[in-house]
């Protein structure tokens, strides 16, 4: 659950969401949920020649199953809030 | 789907209800390329997707395998793509072939990474450590 409350909170910002496949799409998040599934919009897969499939794909939605990263943007992340919230959940649990 | 979230979350639902009767790809754990109109899902992203055909890709070949009418086992989903139909689904440069021509170049390439898997192997089994 904390995690997806993270991410709620990421929605709107450009992320680079790398597969288990090795496919790794830059894109803005639209939406996430209870299972960690990524809705991105305005995406473009990094390394395009390699995955010339996914030319005309601009929007998709990605099984959180086979997510292996979510890169962030540094300025994006506020590594003391997510400590604390850690801790407190920790505790809780 | 059942309503997961808080009210909240009216706009943030991870829905694929916008992807309906739209053309869609999908991206399969095995590396197939699967493409269609997706008629309905469910919370596993199980899908059924009409007017289904296989994309193969080889290189610079590809062809359109089709397949008709599909269920789709959410598990092996690994992707759903929404087809922008304003622009070219593949570069310029790849050319259309046959799916007898497809198969031959499948072959092809799949007898060249056994032959290079093949020797990996034998160096590897020269490296006395």
């Amino acid at each position: 659950q904390l995690f997806f409350s993270y991410f709620k909170d990421l929605v709107g910002r450009e992320v680079t969401v790398e597969l288990k496949n090795d496919l790794a799409i830059r894109g803005t998040l639209h939406s996430v949920d209870q299972y960690l599934n990524i809705k991105l919009e305005n995406t473009r897969v990094v390394d395009q020649d390699k995955y010339p499939h996914m030319l005309s794909v601009r929007n998709c939605f990605i099984r959180g199953s086979v997510v292996r990263y979510v890169q962030l943007p540094p300025e994006g992340v506020d590594v003391e809030l997510l400590h604390d919230a850690t801790r407190r959940e920790a505790r809780g649990g | 789907m059942s309503w997961s979230g808080g009210p909240d979350d009216i706009f943030l639902s991870t829905s694929l209800a916008s992807y309906l009767d739209k053309k869609i790809l999908v991206l399969l754990r095995d590396g197939r390329k699967l493409m269609g109109l997706l008629r309905s899902f469910d919370q596993f992203a199980n899908a059924v997707l009409e007017g289904a055909c296989e994309r193969v890709i080889v290189g610079d070949l590809y062809c359109d395998i089709p397949l008709g009418l599909y269920i789709i086992r959410g598990e092996n989903v690994v992707l759903i793509g929404e087809l922008d139909l304003e622009r070219e689904e593949l570069p310029p440069h790849m050319t259309c072939v046959s799916a007898a021509e497809i198969k031959r170049a499948q072959k092809a390439e799949r007898d060249a990474s056994d032959l290079k898997g093949s020797m990996r192997k034998r160096m590897e089994f020269l490296d006395m450590d």
